[in-house]
């Protein structure tokens, strides 16, 4: 029989955190630091408008690019937050959840070879997404001491003459990075004078703690670079309506559209119309969520210092990404090790990307009693491998 | 802070000063001195226990009781509302807008209880007009917790 399968698929390897996924999943009554969602439920009045519009029979598809007075409540949103002025019309599209933007974005822009810039630690999908869309990936790997922000620096040594696109994911996931408006300002200058294109990946921009979060759109010269990726799964707590939204120039809009068009058809109809009454009615929810995320984060940062475990203070999403190099043993050794002594899943950095390598990803979307007891068993096992350490040194 | 540290003791009063002052990201003498100052102007007004009796062996009513008074020269509903609050089971009393005038909440032992301190009590009192009593089959939720809601996280272990 023939070979039924597409070798740049099969050469492209699962993602990490499947891996340490199915070990977790056999562990009974693990607690879990592991996950990338929101603990909140949906606030009930964005539900009971999907139940209320179910009742009325809107089941539908809606229009490829989405219901227009969605995308009218997301321009003016974004203009509300971020302050940039997208056009509902032509320049935002309405997709599956944050993921099938980047997945557009990549597939409507790039010819094969044009290199795409990563940063790691980052989001499992980019660096695939690239391969599937024909990229050729280049990953910059972000420094802790760099609070693992994109340095201009860095930024400039791995742009050549095929750099075309670079992803910019802050707040970012795992290591809740923020780029703050001045970070910004140096990228967007060197993007400029190298003609790139930047797709920024907005979708914890709500979850910012030291201020409101600056997107690099809304910087002079750089909306007509920008690929805007936002969404409503992490802001909202809607992770599983899968709904997100992308906003580009028009050139590269009607190109995303297109793929949309044929591969999706449209975003689910019922989640499009609770996104909007998220969007006109959910800010105080937001705030309250925000304001939860940061005592949590605050604590959190405590009980590092508490236990000497030596981690960057995050300013964003709702992650923390410890070192754990004293130990001298891998991030998956160490995250194995803490599931099998404490019942703890955390999930090791390396899931993110080789730079990830001696950290962990400790989310803190989990309620102040649930932290507290994962941390006093992390704060065990952390003293046992002292002690080991102590006694063979 | 005053905002913030109300908003959060409302929901949980246990927590320890220490942990409070964490996780509002301010030093702990401060977050006292502003939890005395508000206990003195009694803007805190007590720490107490939400309880759903329901689940304990002990056997409790609860009425809502909609009462017509006449408002006095000079006093208004207020003396009414004091001569009524005095009695200890007595839980709450609203002055409300619309159709009655204070909204009585009452707890009894017996159902034989309440209807006697209706008769006996409330209804004779001078200046009350008419009531109408409103026992409580069920609590769902009080003080903005659901009170039967499982807390059950329905999340995969670990997602990306």
């Amino acid at each position: 029989m023939r070979n039924p399968l597409s070798d740049k698929v099969v050469e492209i390897q699962p993602s990490g955190i499947r891996k340490f996924f199915d070990i977790v999943s056999e562990m009974k009554d693990a607690i879990s630091l592991g996950v990338g969602e929101p603990d909140f439920d949906t606030p009930w009045h964005i539900r009971d408008e999907g139940i209320y519009t179910l009742e009325r029979g809107k089941t539908f598809y809606t229009s490829n690019a989405g219901l227009m007075e969605l995308r009218q409540e997301i321009c003016n949103y974004l203009k509300r937050r971020v302050n940039v002025t997208y056009d509902s019309k032509s320049e935002v599209l309405i997709t599956v959840g944050g993921s099938e933007g980047i997945d557009l974005a990549f597939r409507a822009m790039i010819n094969p070879g044009d290199e795409v810039l990563i940063p790691q630690p980052s989001y499992v999908s980019y660096l695939p997404c690239a391969v599937l869309a024909d990229a050729k990936p280049v990953v910059i790997n972000l420094k802790a001491e760099n609070q693992f922000r994109l340095t201009k620096e860095e930024l400039l040594e791995h742009i050549t003459p095929k750099t075309k696109l670079l992803v910019l994911p802050f707040p970012n996931n795992p290591t809740g990075a923020i780029m703050e408006k001045k970070d910004l300002e140096e990228i967007a200058q060197v993007v400029i004078e190298h003609d790139l294109y930047v797709l920024s990946d907005e979708i914890y921009s709500e979850l910012s703690y030291k201020e409101d979060h600056v997107s690099i759109a809304s910087l002079p010269g750089m909306k007509e670079r920008t690929i805007l990726i936002n969404g409503f799964s992490k802001a909202y707590a809607m992770t599983g309506w899968r709904l997100g939204y992308a906003c580009a120039p028009k050139v590269i809009m009607e190109q995303m559209v297109k793929i949309h068009q044929f591969a999706i058809m449209c975003a689910p109809t019922n989640s499009q119309y609770a996104a909007v009454d998220a969007l006109k009615n959910g800010d105080e929810d937001v705030r309250v969520m925000r304001e939860a995320y940061d005592q949590r984060r605050r604590y959190l940062m405590h009980r590092f210092k508490q236990m000497g475990l030596e981690c960057f203070e995050p300013y964003g999403a709702f992650y923390v990404f410890p070192c754990i190099k004293e130990f001298g043993m891998t991030s998956e050794e160490f995250a194995t090790r803490l599931l099998n002594d404490q019942k703890v899943a955390v999930v090791p950095g390396t899931a993110f990307g080789e730079c990830g390598e001696g950290f962990l990803r400790i989310s803190y979307a989990y309620s102040l009693d649930n932290l507290k007891e994962a941390l006093g068993r992390m704060e065990i096992f952390i003293h046992k491998l002292r002690e080991e350490k102590n006694g063979k040194a | 802070m005053r905002e913030k540290i109300l908003t959060f003791i409302e929901k949980n009063s246990r927590i320890d000063l220490k942990e409070l002052a964490i996780i509002l990201g301010v030093d702990e003498v401060s977050v006292a001195n502003e939890l005395a100052a508000m206990e003195k102007e009694r803007i805190i007004c007590g720490y107490h226990t939400m309880i759903d009796w329901s689940k304990t062996s002990d056997e409790k009513v609860t009425a809502l009781i909609e009462v017509r008074v006449t408002p006095q020269r000079g006093q208004g509903f207020d003396n009414i509302a004091e001569r009524i609050y005095n009695y200890p089971e007595v839980q709450s009393v609203y002055l409300i807008s619309g159709g009655f005038d204070l909204m009585v909440i009452l707890e009894g032992k017996t159902l034989r209880q309440v209807s006697q301190f209706v008769s006996d009590k409330l209804s004779t009192m001078d200046s009350v007009l008419s009531t109408a009593t409103h026992f409580i089959l069920k609590k769902y939720k009080e003080h903005g917790t659901i009170l039967d809601g499982p807390e059950k996280d329905e999340r995969m272990l670990v997602t990306p």
